[in-house]
């Protein structure tokens, strides 16, 4: 059957912003979705307010609007555009909650909108664990004892019943949040009780354990005819009792016999049909190691995190597909666009092994609970293509960024043998690197499996790889010949690992390298095993094998790095802008050689670039990329730091850093010489300096006064950065850094005075005579709350004329004495007496707001960036140069967190940053911008009345809160100190309640929101009621600025959802130059 | 290490070196590909790689070992194996040996370390590669075909019976599996079924046929090129008017060819357990497991008598056939599986319908 000729304008849902178990893998299926319903004729409306995205692009849907994921809001826009489709299979949870939501209310039957894709009711029959269970039970097929139940006594009678241990997994919720392993009866009440609060309809499924099988997951994809392809299978390496998302994976599986993975598969078929699922669809499998038993763990009909990530295992897109198939198309009547002439209904064979390892915030998070479950704690994953395992995790384990270049973990020599039991037996973030020490100490693969049970063909790849390794560094440099090199190198071993584990420097590795001209050869990624001729653009490196690139037809080709996996402080706004500048690069006539390691992103879609590498963003590996395209040079600023900290390396290696240059990009990242830059141009900066010694640090402390601003040099969204008032907790501050920093050095520290003042930022883009700046973010939370973290407004309301001028001018400045080609993010203090404004720091790249900025204004700021550091100056592009005019509406970046999903964590806001992504709000008015960014998803945003109670620990109130809470209609509760603060300002008190007291009722949920904005450093009652509230998912606010613009917004009635097509068709060309008449 | 370097010099000229898994031993063999990444063993013993080197696109192989139910013949007919990486530590509760010791039992020789990848698109690329495993790179494949008589090397010389202990089936379907290189999954799919089983050799007549009384035949899949077997097109055209029959592989190729058809060879084989095939009767299509080097031309079969009954979605090839008014169906897949999806089973089912009905009618 062809497609549905009744459909010709389809609403797509979003997944919104970026939370721990719904990361970047939506933007790339949604963009894949809205492309593919395009190509069919379809008009595309899109609703999502993540602004990082590709897919909220103009280009990628025909209206776009950037408005919350709420009821309401997608209510109106459908009673303004009238769609006759919608498609929520592409958005996450979230896409298929708002879709159930939209259906309870009557909506879709209101306006006559049809579902596409998957089925309502499958969608339930999927979420609801009691239904699937007993759908299960019909055809036959297994799942693990279980009860659904919304009580904790009857939780407790059931475990009795079954026998512990037992899992404990909330409904309807990302990523497993609130869910548990209970060994005995206290542990299940408490896990069952904060499930409960986690789940929208407070109901836990608590099962019988399948603890120590194999996890093992099948890629479904059926259509309307009822064909139905597996696209991929996959093997956990960490055996079921860690969430998947938080798992070593392979693909396809290993150690599956053919029998074990037809019965699978026979399965997977069996539910998807029950299921009615039409598109894409999870099922994950327990798989007892020591018989043929199994039961299904749950299924997902929609596409997923591993839906993505079997797609570019397999190069199979299934987004795109399921867009098809949801438009009535048959998998035999669509094209494999990888090989262009075989059919989407065939199933995909790989010639190779596809690791991901989970990307982790506990370098972020070091107070973090590490312990692994069923609750995810990774924000995002990498990805490794190899000919064999080892290869792949050695790669895998380069493109995490964690400092590592191989099994070897720093420091896990000094652990005592029963801490690296313990280690073993509970998982963490480091356990395979805590196997591989054990197998460095002699345990056997058995003892390892004992004690984890982990698969021992894993655990033998991993011996086979710590074998290789001794054996290297049981020899001599001079006794290293090239055919051991070559063996080295087919096991992925670095060069760097290679120098460590042979005494010599990396240099001499890599002239030997050189000298025996050993290269990695490139193999294709095709679907289909080599079978058919596939011209697909993608590719992975192989050692001591047969090149397979065919090199690119044009003049000139340049190298994109991108941004590597999702992490706290870089997130998918840099992949936004890798995917632009390739896309700009073509746009030159340029060919575009992309470089990146993040199965979830656009910019690793095969169509992307003209040329995608799967490989790790380390100097050696990007290198031998350019060696292999013959590139011409590279682009650093759009990859985050993570192509910034490439720079270096890449450049005295001989390779062109295109734009600004190096040691540009150098004087802005180092401290000192940035203040001398500073001084020299006269512009004020804060008063700091860097300190090499404790002594020096106490010294400098006192001089410049405190309270400082403390941090390491080179981070990433301030990791490891604080305010400190005192000596005593600058000295607590060293020794806590210098324990963990696992015997390295922490000096350099760089120290700042801290200035409360007013934070704004812009991105600048520059040719080195002229600069152009599309707008000011003014930050809503005053300086000392991280940039990731704040509120942000665009453009700015609150500065003067002068301030603006002033913020021109600096930019300027540096600009032309840096000679800046390309993109640069510049943040600003303003101090509180509004008179000064600090330049506080100087990113050479693009940065977090450059996606938002682009949105907001239409200026295309990535691909300026590109051509003008590809040699075009700015006085030749259309746009106006300078400052630009403010556009007639507002914007406000509203952070978003997951430390819900992080115990330990205290959300409270500072200099490290804690938010994993943004939602934005668009309106008339600041106040109307505010409103939708607070109200970014159900119940975010209420009315207060007089039935709410709100619960204050305040260090200070100024004006304009107090006027605001002498208004609120809502009771307020303080502790004894705050009472005494807001009743001397004349607000009224309804009770005064202890911190203990008021941590219980948050618990139990009496709150509508709490404050409390005490920082002391120690984990104190103020952070455990923090906590308190992230467990009961209650509303808090860490910072007074914050509470402000809340309550202000609770007060403003919405504006109705206007496309961002719609806010700039108001005044087009108000920042184009005007065209003299010929 | 050059103690361990092994060779496959192929007739295109290439020259991939790799090494030995196992003792080295030198023998030639047609270039085959197979892009399953599960199921080695059973391709390992499925007899119609006989006369042919058989490597396996996915690169890792080995890894959960060998073990004693998933034996397709009782021993590997091919004449070759090469592999990327063997596992010599598999892990898995069923397996009783490791790949390279099987190949050690065997005599087969086999090469490891070699870029399968490479080789799989030599072979897509050439179509027919002839080539040879052996110790010095300077020696070439004499033998360009493969040996007209193959399916003699591995059909049974004796007919052999077999039946289940309590079939649910009353009366018993009785199938005779005409054996061209039978993989027991066939025998094991129908027994399943409730059928007794009996396998005669390839060139058993008609009246020997007859002898035993069947309610249907099935002709098996075997190696080789179907025309080798011309002259027993008579007497297969005789059996498959006579009983209810089923061809599978080369089964149903030399069925086509009895009544008519013509079959060629194709550019480089369908190997694999991911091919789509479409069912033309009701417009389904399944997932099937392949592995044929030749297949029957779609303009040669004769529309008066036969319909296709299936084809494959990417080169619209023929998979299947269907007699207008006899109970005669052949697949070009694999329907018993192993590797392989289990889509098709049902074609069993259908098969043995026919004489079930017929059974009961008659016993009414």
């Amino acid at each position: 059957m062809p497609k549905k000729d009744n459909i010709k304008k389809v609403l797509v849902i979003g997944s919104g912003p970026i939370v721990i178990g719904q990361a970047a893998e939506f933007d790339y299926a949604g963009t894949q979705a809205c492309l593919a319903l395009k190509e069919d004729g379809v008009e595309v409306i899109l609703v999502n307010n993540n602004p990082a995205t590709i897919m909220t692009d103009e280009n990628i849907a025909d209206k776009v609007y950037l408005e919350p994921l709420t009821c309401d809001s997608i209510t109106k826009i459908i009673d303004k555009e009238r769609p006759d489709g919608i498609l929520p299979t592409l958005g996450g949870q979230t896409g298929l909650n708002m879709a159930v939501l939209l259906d309870e209310a009557g909506v879709l039957e209101k306006y006559d909108v049809t579902l596409l894709g998957t089925p309502l009711e499958t969608i339930q029959k999927g979420e609801d664990r009691e239904i699937f269970k007993s759908m299960m039970k019909d055809i036959g097929e297994p799942t693990a004892e279980s009860l659904s139940t919304s009580s904790v006594d009857e939780a407790v009678r059931f475990a009795g019943t079954v026998g512990y241990p037992m899992i404990v997994r909330p409904a309807y919720t990302l990523g497993g949040a609130g869910g548990g392993i209970a060994n005995d009866e206290a542990e299940l009440r408490n896990i069952v009780k904060n499930g409960l609060h986690f789940s929208p309809i407070s109901q836990v499924l608590i099962e019988q354990s399948v603890k120590g099988w194999k996890e093992i997951e099948y890629e479904v994809m059926r259509d309307s005819n009822d064909t139905c392809i597996i696209v991929c299978n996959m093997e956990n390496f960490d055996p079921v009792g860690v969430h998947t998302g938080d798992s070593i994976v392979v693909a396809p599986s290993q150690t599956l016999t053919d029998r074990q993975y037809q019965m699978l598969r026979t399965s997977s078929v069996r539910v998807i049909r029950e299921l009615g699922v039409i598109g894409g669809c999870n099922i994950q499998f327990a798989l007892n190691p020591d018989n043929d038993d199994y039961i299904i763990i749950e299924v997902n009909p929609r596409v997923s995190r591993s839906s993505a990530l079997a797609s570019k295992a397999t190069g199979y897109p299934i987004a795109q597909i399921a867009a098809k198939v949801a438009l009535g198309y048959q998998l035999d009547e669509v094209i494999n666009p990888i090989t262009g002439d075989t059919y989407a209904s065939f199933e995909p064979a790989i010639d190779y092994i596809a690791a991901k390892i989970p990307r982790w915030p506990f370098d972020k998070f070091t107070q973090a609970d590490r312990l692994l479950g069923t609750q995810m704690k990774a924000t995002g994953e990498v990805m490794a293509l190899a000919r064999n395992f080892p290869m792949a995790i050695n790669k895998a384990i380069r493109s995490l960024e964690i400092g590592l270049d191989s099994l070897y973990l720093p420091g896990v020599e000094k652990l005592s043998n029963q801490e690296i039991h313990t280690a073993l037996d509970q998982a963490t973030d480091e356990r395979l690197f805590i196997v591989a020490e054990s197998l460095r100490r002699g345990m056997t693969v058995e003892e390892i499996h004992d004690i984890t049970a982990i698969n021992k063909y894993f655990l033998y790849e991993l011996e086979a790889m710590i074998t290789k390794e001794k054996e290297i560094a049981a020899k001599e440099w001079q006794a290293i010949e090239a055919e051991d090199l070559r063996d080295a190198k087919s096991f992925g071993i670095s060069d760097l690992t290679l120098a460590k584990l042979l005494n010599v420097d990396i240099s001499t590795i890599q002239q030997k390298v050189k000298e025996e001209k050993l290269a990695p050869s490139y193999k294709m990624v095709d679907t289909c095993a080599a079978e058919f001729s596939a011209e697909t653009p993608y590719f992975y490196s192989s050692w001591n094998e047969w090149d397979e690139v065919e090199s690119l037809n044009g003049d000139k080709r340049m190298v994109v790095l991108g941004s590597g996996p999702i992490r706290i402080g870089q997130g998918v706004e840099f992949d936004y802008c890798s995917v632009h500048a390739a896309k700009s690069l073509q746009g030159q006539g340029i060919d575009a050689v992309v470089i990146n390691n993040n199965p979830e992103t656009v910019s690793t879609d095969f169509n992307t670039a003209d040329h995608l590498y799967f490989e790790p963003l380390t100097v050696e590996d990007v290198l031998h990329v350019i060696e292999k395209e013959n590139a011409q040079g590279v682009l650093v600023q759009f990859g985050g730091q993570t192509a910034i900290n490439l720079a270096d390396g890449l450049q005295k290696a001989g390779v062109k850093i295109t734009g600004t240059a190096l040691e540009a990009i150098e004087s802005v990242e180092d401290r000192d010489l940035f203040y001398q830059l500073l001084q020299q141009l006269n512009i004020p900066h804060i008063p700091g300096d860097t300190v090499m010694a404790v002594e020096d640090a106490k010294a400098v402390a006192k001089q410049i006064g405190y309270p400082i601003l403390m941090r390491p040099s080179y981070v990433i969204g301030g990791q490891g950065m604080v305010i400190l008032h005192n000596e005593n907790q600058l000295v607590e501050y060293l020794a806590d850094l210098q324990a963990t920093a696992h015997g390295n050095r922490i000096f350099p520290l760089l120290i700042d005075r801290y200035i409360a003042g007013y934070e704004v930022e812009i991105d600048a883009i520059c040719d080195g005579s002229d600069v152009l700046i599309p707008g000011i973010f003014e930050h809503v939370e005053k300086a000392g709350v991280h940039s990731g973290d704040s509120v942000a407004i665009f453009p700015a309301p609150n500065l003067t004329k002068e301030h603006k001028q002033l913020i021109e001018l600096y930019a300027q400045k540096i600009s032309k004495q840096l000679n800046v080609k390309g993109i640069m993010n510049i943040q600003f203090v303003l101090s509180e007496d509004r008179k000064t404004i600090y330049v506080l720091e100087v990113n050479p790249r693009a940065s977090r707001t450059v996606p938002i900025a682009s949105k907001v204004t239409g200026i295309p700021m990535v691909d300026l960036a590109t051509r003008v550091q590809m040699g075009e100056s700015l006085s030749d592009q259309e746009w106006k140069l300078g400052l630009h005019k403010e556009v007639p509406y507002y914007a406000v970046k509203m952070p978003v967190f997951s430390t819900n999903k992080l115990p330990g964590v205290d959300p409270i806001l500072g200099p490290e940053m804690k938010s994993t992504g943004e939602a934005i709000g668009l309106g008339s008015t600041v106040k109307h911008a505010m409103a939708k960014a607070f109200g970014w998803k159900e119940n975010s945003l209420k009315a207060l009345s007089e039935q709410d109670t709100i619960f204050l620990s305040l260090t200070k109130i100024d004006t304009k809160l107090s006027e605001q809470l002498k208004s609120v209609t809502a009771s307020i509760e303080a502790d004894p100190e705050t009472a005494t603060l807001l009743t001397e300002q004349g607000i009224q008190v309804r009770t005064t309640t202890n911190l203990q007291e008021a941590e219980q009722k948050c618990v139990d949920e009496k709150y509508t929101f709490i404050a409390d904005t005490h920082r002391t450093g120690e984990k104190d009652q103020h952070v455990s009621l923090r906590e308190a509230a992230l467990r009961s998912d209650t509303l808090h606010f860490t910072a007074n600025d914050t509470l402000s613009a809340y309550i202000e917004a609770t007060t403003t009635n919405a504006e109705s959802p206007v496309s961002i097509q719609h806010y700039r068709s108001n005044k087009p060309d108000l920042n184009k130059k005007e065209r003299a008449m010929p | 290490m050059s103690e361990t370097t092994g060779y496959l010099v192929l007739n295109t000229g290439d020259i991939l070196e790799g090494k030995w898994l196992g003792t080295p031993k030198q023998e030639e063999g047609e270039l085959v590909f197979n892009t399953a990444m599960t199921g080695y063993q059973e391709v390992m013993t499925d007899p119609s790689y006989a006369g042919q080197i058989v490597t396996m696109t996915y690169p890792l192989i080995g890894n959960y070992g060998w073990n004693e139910i998933d034996y397709e013949s009782i021993k590997p007919s091919l004449k070759g194996f090469i592999v990327s990486t063997p596992s010599h530590n598999p892990e898995h509760y069923q397996s009783k040996n490791t790949l390279m010791e099987m190949l050690e039992e065997h005599h087969i020789p086999a090469l490891s370390h070699i870029d399968t990848r490479a080789l799989t698109r030599i072979i897509r690329e050439h179509g027919e590669v002839y080539g040879k495993i052996t110790q010095d790179p300077n020696e070439s494949p004499v033998n360009t075909s493969v040996n007209t008589n193959i399916v003699s090397t591995v059909s049974v010389k004796e007919k052999k019976s077999y039946k289940i202990d309590n079939p649910t089936n009353h009366p018993t379907p009785h199938v005779v599996v005409m054996d061209f290189g039978y993989k027991h999954s066939i025998a094991q799919s129908l027994l399943e079924l409730g059928c007794e089983v009996t396998v005669v050799p390839y060139n058993a007549t008609f009246i020997e046929i007859q002898s035993l009384d069947p309610d249907g035949v099935l002709l098996s899949n075997g190696p080789g090129d179907p025309q080798a077997l011309a002259d027993l097109s008579e007497n297969i055209k005789q059996i498959s008017e006579s009983f209810p029959t089923m061809g599978i592989c080369l089964g149903h190729q030399l069925i086509a060819l009895a009544h008519g058809a013509t079959t060629q060879r194709l550019p480089y084989g369908h190997r694999g357990s991911n091919h789509p095939v479409k069912d033309l009767q009701t417009g389904k299509v399944m997932i099937t497991s392949q592995n044929h080097g030749y297949v029957v031309d779609y303009d040669s079969v004769n529309m008066k008598n036969w319909y296709v009954s299936h084809v494959n979605v990417n080169d619209k090839s023929v998979e299947g056939l269907k007699h207008k008014t006899k109970p005669l169906m052949t697949v070009q897949f694999h329907p018993e599986a192993h590797p392989g999806p289990i889509d098709t089973h049902h074609l069993f089912v259908d098969f043995i319908q026919q004489f079930i009905t017929k059974g009961e009618k008659q016993h009414a």
